[in-house]
């Protein structure tokens, strides 16, 4: 039964739903409504769960490494300031706010440097691997330096022509990569589905 | 040691100051950098040109503060185009960082066109789910949107009234710094039909081209290039997509220099061994 039950619950659930995204009436849009507020309710009912194991996990970090204790204290400080600053809804629109300071002065310039680091660990990483070890290595290097001296002022008629071969790039060998592997996970995801909703793929139980 | 394998195992950290030296160099000295137009960012703003005199159209904040240096300029392009026309707009976050930028960015730009919440525009806040959000806004925005952001019902805003769902605006045009982009295509677009437009992330675009050839797209504003681009067509002189462009140029500038000079030193080193 333990076995049964979540595998007839998937499939019924799995194909109603199919039979619903076909079948365009009144009926079928307030069944997907109703569906959606499940899934809506599943997530907070999930919340919980992912606090819990939020604080667990940084406390257990900081018990066994000191080294980790100011990050885990920084996580919990973080987690506990955020939820006083965001008790009552009107101190979300208010630029004055715990909340919009902590957004504008902490979140904001915290994201904005982490993303912006990326630029020097491309670059270094440009300098070690674009090398063209390989005859496919010196396509994908040539590729990636005609698509960024595109950003670079040229002379014309260079520009015109760079440009005119990023835009061919980008339309014919991008496009038929791109549309390979989208049609290949597509046609995979409908696979992995059909697999999970006949009880043929059952890892997301919990077990092989 | 050889010229080439010096230069080969050159100091990470002379990477980085070379580069963080390169983006320092615009914000010293003033640059112009001339920026050609696309005709991926030309269609949308085309579009975006005839949401004129009371027509609506959907602007969605799918990114957050990360992406925000790329995205939050051709954001700005468009609500400038569309309030100096008299357009309206209905706005919406998936991004659940979306929502207190957005809202900096609405309430300063309404306010340079005195334009009103309500009735100028509506901005719906965020719900998570992106898939669930877009599929239930094909129904009516009053479903996962009862209340806009500022806790105002929709039924209230005279801006709302007799408009439900997607085939009440023109069009959208989705921001997305993620996923939610995949989303809208397969969800606003293919279910539901309405066009549809992406600003995303310059290392995003390359994932966006099979759908404009496939007309799922109408337009794509490309990175920092597309929303200069898009300043350019909308004649903002000093947007941040135009100012942001040489310090592009300059860095990428200098990722093409560090490509050359390690492939000479690695085949100088390769031509070498051979001779040896």
């Amino acid at each position: 039964m333990k076995l049964q039950i979540p595998l007839i619950l998937v499939f019924l659930c799995g194909f109603t739903m199919i039979a619903q995204f076909m079948i365009p009436h009144e009926f079928s849009e307030d069944l997907f409504q109703y569906a959606n507020d499940f899934v809506i309710v599943i997530g907070i009912l999930a919340l919980p769960i992912g606090i819990y194991s939020l604080m667990s996990s940084t406390v257990r970090k900081a018990r066994r490494n000191p080294n980790e204790r100011l990050f885990s204290i920084v996580t919990i400080f973080g987690f506990v300031i955020m939820i006083i600053a965001g008790l009552k809804a009107d101190w979300f629109y208010s630029p004055t706010s715990l909340s919009s300071r902590f957004f504008d002065y902490i979140l904001i310039p915290a994201q904005a440097t982490l993303f912006s680091l990326l630029a020097f660990y491309i670059a270094s990483a440009a300098y070690r691997a674009f090398r063209a070890r390989t005859a496919l290595a010196a396509v994908l290097l040539i590729t990636a330096f005609v698509i960024m001296l595109r950003l670079i002022p040229l002379p014309e008629p260079v520009s015109t022509w760079n440009n005119t071969f990023v835009r061919w790039i980008l339309e014919v060998p991008n496009m038929a990569a791109k549309r390979a592997i989208l049609i290949g996970v597509a046609l995979g995801g409908i696979t992995y589905s059909m697999k999970i909703l006949l009880g043929i793929e059952r890892s997301y139980m919990g077990g092989d | 040691m050889a010229w080439y394998d010096r230069l080969l195992a050159l100091d990470r950290r002379w990477i980085y100051v070379i580069l963080a030296i390169a983006v320092i160099i615009p914000a010293i000295f003033e640059m112009h950098v001339s920026v050609s137009t696309s005709t991926e960012v030309k269609a949308v703003h085309s579009f975006v040109g005839e949401i004129r005199d009371g027509k609506l159209l959907f602007l969605a904040f799918d990114y957050d503060p990360s992406t925000m240096a790329e995205l939050h300029p051709m954001t700005e392009a468009i609500m400038h185009q569309v309030f100096k026309q008299d357009g309206r707009l209905i706005m919406s976050s998936l991004s659940q960082f979306g929502p207190p930028m957005a809202n900096q960015l609405i309430t300063r730009i309404a306010g340079e066109y005195g334009k009103e919440s309500g009735k100028d525009f509506v901005f719906l806040g965020y719900k998570p789910y992106p898939a669930i959000t877009i599929l239930a806004m094909g129904t009516d925005f009053r479903v996962p949107f009862p209340l806009d952001y500022y806790n105002v019902p929709l039924d209230e805003s005279p801006m709302m009234e007799g408009v439900h769902n997607f085939d009440d605006v023109e069009g959208v045009v989705s921001m997305c710094g993620g996923n939610a982009a995949d989303m809208w295509i397969t969800y606003g677009n293919a279910k539901y039909g309405v066009p549809l437009a992406l600003g995303v992330t310059g290392v995003m675009a390359s994932d966006y081209y099979p759908y404009l050839q496939s007309k799922q797209l109408f337009g794509l504003i490309p990175g920092i290039k597309g929303a200069a681009e898009y300043e350019q067509l909308s004649d903002i002189k000093d947007g941040e997509g135009l100012r942001g462009i040489p310090y592009q140029t300059t860095s990428h500038a200098v990722v093409l220099i560090f490509i050359v000079v390690t492939n000479i030193a690695f085949f100088a080193k390769r031509s070498a061994a051979h001779r040896i």
